[in-house]
């Protein structure tokens, strides 16, 4: 799988770089600027991006807007943001066109290259990578919702999984259930918020964000 | 003589008569209306129109000083003090609005200069145009208009010379002549004549220098104190959060790295808590990062800082920015700093369950208000979050108020000026 890396931090980028090839993973280029990363993502047409928040020259949000302009230009390019602080104004910027393989994630989350690897070919096949902070602070937000409130604690714990992402085999086995309970889980999850049924797991992912961001 | 001089000097001419017109015509009526204005006080109806009459006035002054600048005299200094943002509507805010204008130094001073400027002001002004107009009369006169002139109302007499003939013309052309030399010399100088009486009579006198340069040094050891208590703040968040957690992650490799052939079982659980520890440290980094500055408003600026700000609340907040440009960066750490204790505030003692969140520029001064719908009746009293805020703005020359009756809503206002760039 062809991967573009943009990080400007030369300790970060090189250990990607080394973690990601581990996994057997092609670097086509791993750059250290807005620009750079810019002419990778319109020249080399990867399979997915790892891209940093912040870059040089500006040390703004350079990186993130990089990762749209991409998308703008080629929808569905599939792009993992990386950053030191995780924002819902930005992950409802990355989701907003509703195409799917996008993911946001805290470069703590690196710690567990497991879980990173997974998130990174999930992204690449389309899926959503989002960080467990992001749907806390959604969750969080939502503590008045009513139809929230009818979920049983399992219920929503397997909502935050799926909201990040995770198919049902990977929910299962972190919630150490069979995945036909967890699919129960998930069809009581959309009755409850009367969310319409799908069977495209990353169709499902989107709706529930869409619903978790809602107002 | 060159040509740039009669150029100089055609303009200061023109400027001048343009300064006379406005001291003769603005500053008159201005000066009749505050005067009457001022008398109608006591019979109450004064309250109503002074703010009005004073805001024009204030407009009038404000328009000169802008000249000042533009036409190549020092530029004059305004210093009003800022009207209360949080006025109550009705009668009450009206004299309060009053009494707050007619406190203000700055108003007597524009009232004395509305005086000066429509007697010594419009003489200087008018001036330069009149030794042209003066000037360029006498050229006529030997062109042929003494004749008629003359032949209707006898001798007439141009400046000292009685013109009868076309000699005594002839002289007075030579006078008038002199008159535009002397004209061309002096008129950029009767020009900026005019804005130094201006400036003197509308710039902060001494005694209010004074006491500006107190609040300033007052200010300025309050951001020097709070700046060093931040700084105490941080080492000691470091010291005893990221700093410790680091030093345990060494120490457990280097168990690790002992323990690795020995024991492997204990080895990979030692590893396994460094990862840990490593991973809490950077919780705490990140936490201690946000409470010194934002990394949104460092990446995306005021506005968005607020709205990512806004979206961490557990309240439904509103945020609307009209801002066209970015703020100088302390300005905007301290504003949004405010805004988020402001924020805190309505979160835990309102009981509101929603925010409005207003941030505009106008008028050179950023602009913010926090409004929520809960129970009201927060203060401004010592030692609440609200009057550090207060504190940390004076930095800046900047206002908060609070109007929040018991009841509600309570509406926290921020103005602090600066520049959008």
């Amino acid at each position: 799988m062809r991967v573009v890396l943009a990080e400007d931090l030369f300790l970060l980028r090189d250990g990607l770089v080394r973690l990601l090839e581990a996994y057997g993973f092609t670097i086509v280029a791993a750059v250290e600027s807005g620009p750079e990363l810019a002419k990778a993502l319109a020249e080399l047409e990867p399979d997915v991006a790892v891209v940093d928040v912040r870059l040089p020259p500006s040390h703004t949000d350079e990186g993130l807007q990089c990762a749209l302009a991409a998308r703008r230009a080629r929808p569905g390019l599939p792009v993992l943001v990386l950053s030191q602080h995780v924002e819902q104004l930005y992950a409802r910027e990355l989701l907003a066109d509703g195409t799917g393989g996008v993911g946001y994630l805290l470069k703590d989350r690196v710690f567990d290259a497991d879980q990173f690897i997974d998130a990174v070919r999930r992204v690449a096949a389309g899926g959503t990578a989002m960080d467990p902070q992001v749907i806390s602070q959604l969750l969080s937000r939502r503590a008045q919702d009513r139809p929230l409130a009818r979920l049983t604690p399992r219920e929503v714990e397997v909502m935050e999984l799926m909201a990040q992402g995770r198919s049902n085999g990977a929910i299962a086995a972190q919630l150490t259930v069979t995945e036909r309970a967890v699919a129960k889980h998930t069809s009581n999850i959309f009755g409850k918020l009367e969310l319409p049924v799908s069977d495209d797991d990353n169709r499902r992912v989107l709706a529930v964000l869409a619903y978790l961001d809602r107002g | 003589m060159n040509a740039t001089t009669a150029r100089a000097a055609a303009i200061a001419g023109a400027q001048g008569l343009a300064l006379a017109l406005m001291a003769l015509t603005g500053s008159i009526i201005l000066f009749v209306l505050t005067v009457v204005s001022l008398a109608l006080v006591v019979a109450g109806v004064g309250v109503f129109t002074t703010p009005v009459v004073l805001r024009l006035v204030r407009a009038h002054a404000d328009f000169r000083r802008r000249l000042a600048g533009q036409w190549g005299a020092e530029p004059i200094p305004a210093r009003y003090r800022p009207l209360p943002r949080d006025a109550r509507t009705g009668v009450t805010g009206q004299v309060e609005r009053c009494v707050h204008m007619l406190r203000d130094p700055a108003t007597w001073r524009d009232v004395q200069w509305l005086f000066v400027d429509l007697t010594a002001g419009a003489v200087v002004a008018v001036l330069g145009p009149g030794l042209f107009a003066q000037g360029l009369f006498g050229l006529l006169l030997v062109m042929g208009l003494w004749v008629p002139i003359v032949s209707a109302g006898g001798t007439h007499w141009f400046t000292f010379v009685p013109v009868d003939s076309w000699s005594t013309a002839g002289a007075a052309a030579m006078v008038g002549a002199g008159l535009i030399g002397i004209g061309i010399k002096v008129n950029p100088l009767l020009v900026r004549t005019h804005f130094r009486i201006a400036g003197s009579m509308l710039a902060p006198s001494r005694a209010e220098l004074a006491q500006r340069i107190g609040r300033l040094t007052e200010t300025r050891h309050d951001a020097l104190d709070s700046s060093a208590a931040e700084l105490r703040r941080i080492e000691r968040d470091l010291h005893d959060g990221a700093q410790a957690r680091l030093v345990a992650v060494g120490m457990n490799l280097s168990t690790v790295e002992a323990l690795i052939e020995r024991d492997p079982a204990q080895a990979r659980e030692l590893l396994a808590q460094a990862r840990a520890t490593s991973a809490e440290a950077l919780v705490e980094l990140r936490d201690l990062v946000r409470g010194i500055h934002p990394p949104v408003l460092a990446e995306r600026g005021l506005g968005d800082g607020v709205k990512a700000l806004a979206l961490r609340l557990p309240l439904r907040t509103e945020v609307d920015v009209e801002l066209s440009g970015r703020v100088d960066a302390p300005v905007e750490s301290a504003a949004y700093f405010a805004v988020s204790e402001a924020l805190a505030n309505a979160v835990k003692h309102s009981g509101a369950d929603r925010i409005w969140v207003d941030i505009t520029h106008a008028d050179g001064s950023l602009r913010i208000a926090v409004t929520d719908n809960g129970r009201g009746g927060a203060s401004l009293t010592a030692g609440s979050g609200l009057s550090g805020v207060e504190r940390r703005l004076g930095t800046f020359d900047g206002v908060l108020a609070v109007s929040s009756p018991v009841g509600g809503p309570t509406m926290v206002t921020m103005e602090i000026p600066c520049e959008l760039f």
